[in-house]
């Protein structure tokens, strides 16, 4: 096996070790469970609120729209997370100190932001089903398509959030990211659909992967009829695997240059320089 | 106790035919106008232990940076391992050890599974001779921290975590190891059992190569000294060799007929012999003190900043 598909498989085990590392951390396993809290008040509160002419409530769309939302947003934002502070504090130093470990850190982070992404929206599923009706009984064929749209979504998201974190200079100005998210959310046809928006705002919510996965999402768990509320009453499954697959291709060109260009950056002096400033900003 | 004595008594001297792993030539380094590294020139032999010291802003964390291959350097010749590090191949990085200051990176971790992953990058790199990469029992044991080998490194000491940089900067057997300040912040126990954990690699034919500010730890451990001032290599040798170049002055203390008195003087031998000349069996209490590597140290670095 060549030295670049070893470090792929510590790689592998590298996602596995994290991912049980923050299933077994209670600060955490508390942001999942509050993540979950959050999603499901306004769940609970819309749940026997109808959608016109769509036959099921308003809690009910929500659903599988905020699966996606959690998906889309693990995808970027826990990704520029992490990366942004794993070269604050020194793992991407360590990670390029040892022959490929470049490699065995990307391949580590992959499998524990789609984990994650996984376990963030597995646990509103499960408590989100027993607030509304109607979600998730459609049977085979349509929960087909989170065989598609799910990987899709993840392979859409993270190279996004690799370059957002790469570019970014500290971990502290992906909070300040959290402003246009929120803004995002409410043009991606979250908690009421796109069509109740004016054309223009519908046409900049379709630009991003947000409402997409959220579509693939909904047109999976939601009873055929529900369509009635979406653009042109359709799923538009092609569109969504055309504008998911475009976000793929963009990523995935963009995304190994910039983070390429970031790890050359990286030297125990700049690290030295940034726990300086951090320090500074903490003391 | 002159502490210079204590070098030659306590190390047998490196291979004299020993390769060459370090061959640094006209390395210059230029931050946009400003000159950090004016052509800095300096071999290392292997199992040589190198301590480069120098006044902060001096270019020493800039020098080690450009043999690690992670910086480019401005100009000049560099080798590292045969290779130069600007072009430096995994299987070239492989062969060095590189002792970060952590932080607080891989705080989930726990001490044995973090070795156990990061040596895992070295498998490939095992040969008969040379099995990578070092048992992780072993290594705990090497660095005392079998008791933590448990525990999560977020609730490690600043000393525990220290000796898990070294730990980690060694799992994979390196021919060449890059420490930069390695011991600040450790306590004088924790000093000690690092300096003789340096010794054992060095003994083992690893060639190693830190900085430090503690002028007593390079004296214990450097088989050479390079001091680096101004953007050059202003000494390089032994401390014993860099104390009669700097014509650091030993101190002679003695008393006669019970008051103390004392001289400096760059040739203690021959005044000791008129002192004995003049007054002899009155003369009392004699000490001599030879200029210790803080002396010629300072006086280096105060002769160069004269100079400018």
């Amino acid at each position: 096996m060549s030295p670049v598909w070893h470090a792929a498989g510590a790689g592998l085990r590298r996602g596995w070790t994290e991912l049980r590392q923050t299933f077994t951390t209670g600060q955490d396993v508390f942001g999942y469970v509050l993540w979950t809290v959050l999603l499901m008040v306004p769940l609970f509160l819309l749940k026997d609120d109808p959608l016109k002419g769509a036959g099921i409530s308003t809690g009910a769309f929500m659903l599988p729209s905020m699966l996606g939302m959690t998906l889309a947003f693990t995808g970027m934002m826990t990704t520029a997370q992490l990366l942004a502070t794993e070269r604050e504090d020194g793992t991407l130093l360590r990670a390029k100190a040892v022959p490929h470990g470049m490699v065995g850190h990307l391949v580590g982070k992959i499998i524990m932001v789609s984990g994650t992404a996984l376990a963030s929206m597995a646990l509103p599923f499960a408590v989100g089903m027993f607030l509304v009706d109607g979600v998730a009984r459609q049977g085979g064929g349509a929960l087909l398509t989170l065989v598609w749209v799910i990987p899709l979504g993840l392979l859409a998201t993270l190279p996004i959030g690799a370059v957002i974190g790469s570019l970014v200079s500290s971990p502290r100005t992906i909070g300040l990211l959290m402003l246009p998210v929120m803004g995002l959310v409410v043009i991606s046809g979250i908690y009421f659909p796109l069509s109740e928006l004016p054309e223009w705002l519908r046409t900049v919510g379709q630009i991003f992967p947000v409402y997409w996965v959220g579509l693939g999402l909904r047109s999976a768990l939601l009873p055929a009829d529900a369509v009635a509320a979406e653009i042109g009453a359709s799923w538009q499954h092609l569109e969504t695997a055309g504008a998911l697959g475009a976000w793929t291709v963009a990523g995935l060109l963009l995304a190994p240059s910039v983070l390429r260009r970031m790890a050359r950056r990286e030297s125990g002096a700049a690290m030295a320089e940034r726990h300086r400033k951090a320090m500074q900003r903490v003391g | 106790m002159t502490t210079t004595h204590a070098l030659s008594g306590a190390r047998t001297s490196p291979p004299q035919d020993g390769d060459t792993v370090i061959d640094v030539r006209d390395l210059r380094m230029r931050y946009r106008s400003q000159d950090v590294l004016k052509g800095v020139g300096f071999t290392a032999r292997r199992g040589e232990v190198l301590v480069l010291l120098g006044p902060n802003g001096a270019g020493k964390t800039t020098t080690i940076e450009v043999l690690e291959g992670f910086r480019m350097r401005s100009d000049g010749d560099v080798t590292v391992l045969g290779t130069d590090p600007a072009r430096g191949d995994e299987h070239w990085r492989a062969r060095l050890g590189i002792v970060l200051q952590s932080w607080r990176d891989h705080g989930k971790w726990r001490v044995r599974e973090l070795l156990a992953h990061l040596g895992s990058y070295y498998v490939p790199y095992s040969t008969a001779h040379m099995p990578r990469p070092w048992d992780v029992g072993e290594l705990l044991a090497a660095v005392g921290l079998t008791e933590q080998a448990d525990k999560r490194v977020a609730t490690l000491s600043g000393g525990q975590r220290r000796r898990l940089d070294v730990a980690i900067g060694i799992v994979g057997r390196p021919e060449l190891l890059f420490l930069d300040e390695p011991t600040a912040g450790l306590d004088p126990e924790a000093r000690n059992e690092f300096h003789g954990l340096v010794r054992g690699l060095a003994d083992e034919n690893t060639t190693v190569l830190m900085t430090t500010h503690d002028l007593a730890e390079a004296e214990k451990l450097a088989d050479r000294i390079l001091i680096l001032a101004g953007g050059r290599i202003v000494a390089d040798g032994s401390a014993d060799e860099l104390s009669r170049q700097a014509s650091a002055e030993a101190t002679v203390r003695w008393t006669l007929d019970g008051r103390p008195f004392e001289e400096a003087t760059a040739e203690p031998t021959a005044f000791v012999r008129r002192l004995f000349e003049e007054h002899g069996d009155a003369v009392g209490g004699l000490e001599v003190r030879r200029a210790s590597l803080e002396d010629t140290y300072l006086t280096m670095v105060r002769e160069l900043e004269a100079a400018r």
